[in-house]
């Protein structure tokens, strides 16, 4: 019974290295020898390589590269080429946009040219990426999911630091690169904006976002738990009565009426995936630009109910009459 | 399982137990609801820590009370300017409670020349008297805030001739130079801010210039409202602070569905407002014109405690809210001790354009 209750892949079958596929014409080689790597061999397959880089690929590393040079020298800069305080201040450190007095003007390098910069350089890297996932999948004869489910997430990158900010006038709106430094910005975007909450497209993204999980923890699970009758053969199994396929059909029918199929519930999971930063980046397009207030459009709208008074109602001491003098 | 698995297990579990444990506070926490059921108004409150806070904001020994008979200060000595209402042993009383209060291991003398005691020439008189207007300014005008609790010199001293929690100018500790990108202020772990990537001089901007803290837009649509989401970071450092200060959370004051709505907001918020303006009214009206007696002395008087007088911009060191409130929401635990010492209410001089309510 044990067997079966592992964390790890537990049989590694392993036979020559296999290289892939022939390329079409006018495809680079691919780069590296194959070798094997037992303990990756616990998470995914053993063999390692080759990688297929093509011109795409290594274009968009240069451009990445660059891209986290800047911000990582900016950085750096930033506690005074201390590299102690940059390993200890590091999750604190941002290359932050440009200041709201600049608006969409290109400032100069030391006030923000260098966040457009690299953003710039980031962008370029990641649209090469994104067209190098769409060679790829086309040239092995696959459909384009992958490539459209990165566009989803890509969607949701350029509305933050491009698209929004070109539609408020003003780079200043966009994101900091920095780890805590984008976290306190996405604090202080819903307060600027009255409450994120209230949007009801970041109440959507939101509804796919723990979706998603929700799916992905009840298809992991099923196929995990109907491993130890083949489970992960799941094309030759639909077609049989008893398999792991049918007893997790099964299974699922009986807890709650309906169930998703093989295939069905890979639709699910993508569709989820991939609504999640799709309303989540319509959401964030119409804060400040559609909407200012997402808390007084939810009054508005009657989506924000009114509670009891239990205080004293206080008047804006700004407006009492009175108190300003 | 093999050794190395184990191994590595034992070491992931110390990690994620360090983490835990310099991340989180210990446990209980207790939350007094004081809201609607259901909007998560409340104060929050670690019952094992309270007692240690309580007992580090107790008031020090009073000084027997005196009656205010005899003749006046004003007209028994030469050079009383503000307190030359009182009778001398008031006045006697008085001065006892400063040196008790500001420069207890300096006495008199850190103020006072004892060859003549009503010489203005050692600096810190001059000091000490604007104080003593100011603190009057503060419990005649300030009720808003003080209420009938009021403040003493204790309130911000206590026992320390320069408060221990105050402010100056922030541009940032020494940066690259050249063309590398600023970062706004903000982006270091800074204390003042709760550790977090705030700015960290929300003080310059809130408690010395006088710039309003209203970033949303009081309106569903966009309506002109120019602030953008760097001037919500500032707001945001500062009310990190507030919470630091008086070890509050946000929704004592807010109902965290609407920060900015006040018929929605706790009372405390609107005393809040208030304290935020009489801060100001302190640092423009009484710390910043003692500046140039600061850079005269910016080490402080010979014979006193070697400290910085001004902050690295030559600016004075300036009052924020835990310069009173060192954790508490209020100050010595709330305890009236200018009820003890009615004499600092009877100053009448007080010397400084109206304050500011807007």
């Amino acid at each position: 019974m044990a067997e079966y209750q592992n964390i790890f892949t537990r049989v590694q079958v392993r036979g020559p290295a296999y290289v892939g596929v022939p390329l079409a014409r006018g495809s680079s080689p691919r780069d590296g020898k194959p070798n094997f790597a037992y303990i990756l061999g616990w998470l995914g397959d053993a063999q390692i390589g080759p990688v297929y880089l093509g011109w795409l690929g290594i274009i968009s590393l240069i451009f990445g590269f660059a891209a986290f040079e800047i911000i990582g020298l900016n950085m750096l800069a930033s506690v005074n080429w201390d590299p102690v305080q940059f390993i200890r201040q590091l999750p604190w450190l941002a290359l932050e946009p440009p200041s709201p007095a600049y608006g969409l003007q290109i400032p100069p390098l030391a006030e923000g040219g260098w966040w457009l910069l690299a953003g710039l350089f980031l962008t370029v890297s990641i649209l090469l990426w994104w067209a190098r996932t769409y060679r790829r999948a086309r040239q092995l004869g696959l459909g384009t999911h992958v490539p459209w489910a990165f566009a989803a997430a890509i969607w949701l990158y350029l509305v933050l630091g491009f698209f929004r900010p070109l539609l408020m006038g003003s780079w200043s709106e966009a994101v900091p690169f920095g780890i805590f430094p984008h976290l306190d910005w996405t604090a202080a975007f819903s307060l600027r904006y009255g409450n994120l909450f209230y949007n009801p497209f970041h109440m959507l993204s939101i509804v796919f976002l723990y979706g998603s999980t929700l799916l992905f923890a009840m298809h992991g699970a099923t196929i995990l738990a109907a491993g130890r009758f083949g489970a992960e053969r799941e094309v030759e199994q639909v077609i049989d009565r008893g398999t792991a396929h049918e007893r997790c059909a099964i299974f699922w029918r009986w807890t709650m009426g309906f169930n998703a199929t093989f295939e069905s519930v890979h639709r699910w999971l993508w569709w989820f995936a991939v609504l999640c930063p799709l309303t989540g980046g319509i959401g964030i397009l119409l804060t400040g630009t559609v909407v200012d207030n997402w808390y007084l459009w939810g009054v508005k709208h009657g989506i924000a109910p009114a509670y009891p008074e239990v205080f004293r109602a206080m008047p804006d001491p700004l407006l009492a009459p009175g108190a300003a003098q | 399982m093999s050794f190395s698995l184990k191994l590595g297990a034992v070491l992931a579990g110390l990690l994620g137990l360090a983490v835990i444990l310099l991340t989180f506070e210990r446990p209980p926490v207790e939350t007094v609801q004081t809201g609607f059921r259901g909007v998560a108004l409340g104060n929050i409150a670690n019952p094992r820590l309270q007692p240690a806070l309580a007992a580090a904001n107790q008031l020090p020994p009073m000084i027997p009370r005196v009656p205010s008979v005899g003749p006046r200060a004003g007209q028994a000595y030469r050079n009383v300017q503000v307190l030359g209402e009182l009778g001398v042993a008031e006045f006697a009383r008085t001065m006892a409670a400063m040196t008790a209060w500001v420069s207890p291991q300096q006495g008199c003398n850190y103020c006072h020349n004892p060859a003549n005691m009503a010489s203005d020439e050692v600096y810190t008189k001059v000091v000490a008297r604007r104080m003593l207007q100011m603190v009057a300014r503060i419990n005649a005008e300030w009720k808003p805030h003080v209420l009938e609790t009021g403040v003493t010199c204790y309130t911000c001293h206590r026992g320390n001739p320069v408060p221990l929690n105050v402010w100056s100018e922030n541009t940032g500790p020494m940066r690259g130079e050249g063309f590398s990108a600023s970062s706004n202020g903000q982006n270091l772990a800074s204390p003042v801010v709760g550790d977090s990537s705030l700015p960290y001089d929300p003080f310059s901007r809130y408690l010395d210039q006088a710039v309003n803290i209203r970033v949303q837009t009081p309106d569903p649509l966009p309506a002109g409202n120019s602030q953008g989401i760097k001037d919500a970071e500032f707001t945001y450092g500062l009310m990190m602070h507030f919470s630091q200060a008086l070890g509050v959370n946000c929704t004592t004051c807010h109902n965290s569905r609407a920060f900015s709505a006040w018929d929605q907001s706790a009372p405390q918020r609107t005393n809040a407002w208030h304290g935020i303006r009489m801060v100001r009214d302190i640092n423009h009206n009484f710390i910043d014109p003692l500046q140039p007696l600061w850079a005269a002395n910016p080490n402080g008087p010979p014979g006193g405690p070697q400290r910085a007088r001004l902050g690295a911009h030559e600016d004075p060191l300036k009052v924020n809210c835990t310069t009173c409130h060192q954790g508490v929401n209020k100050p010595l635990n709330g305890v009236s001790m200018l009820r003890d010492y009615p004499e600092l209410t009877r100053i009448t001089n007080i010397d400084a354009p109206p304050p500011v309510r807007q």
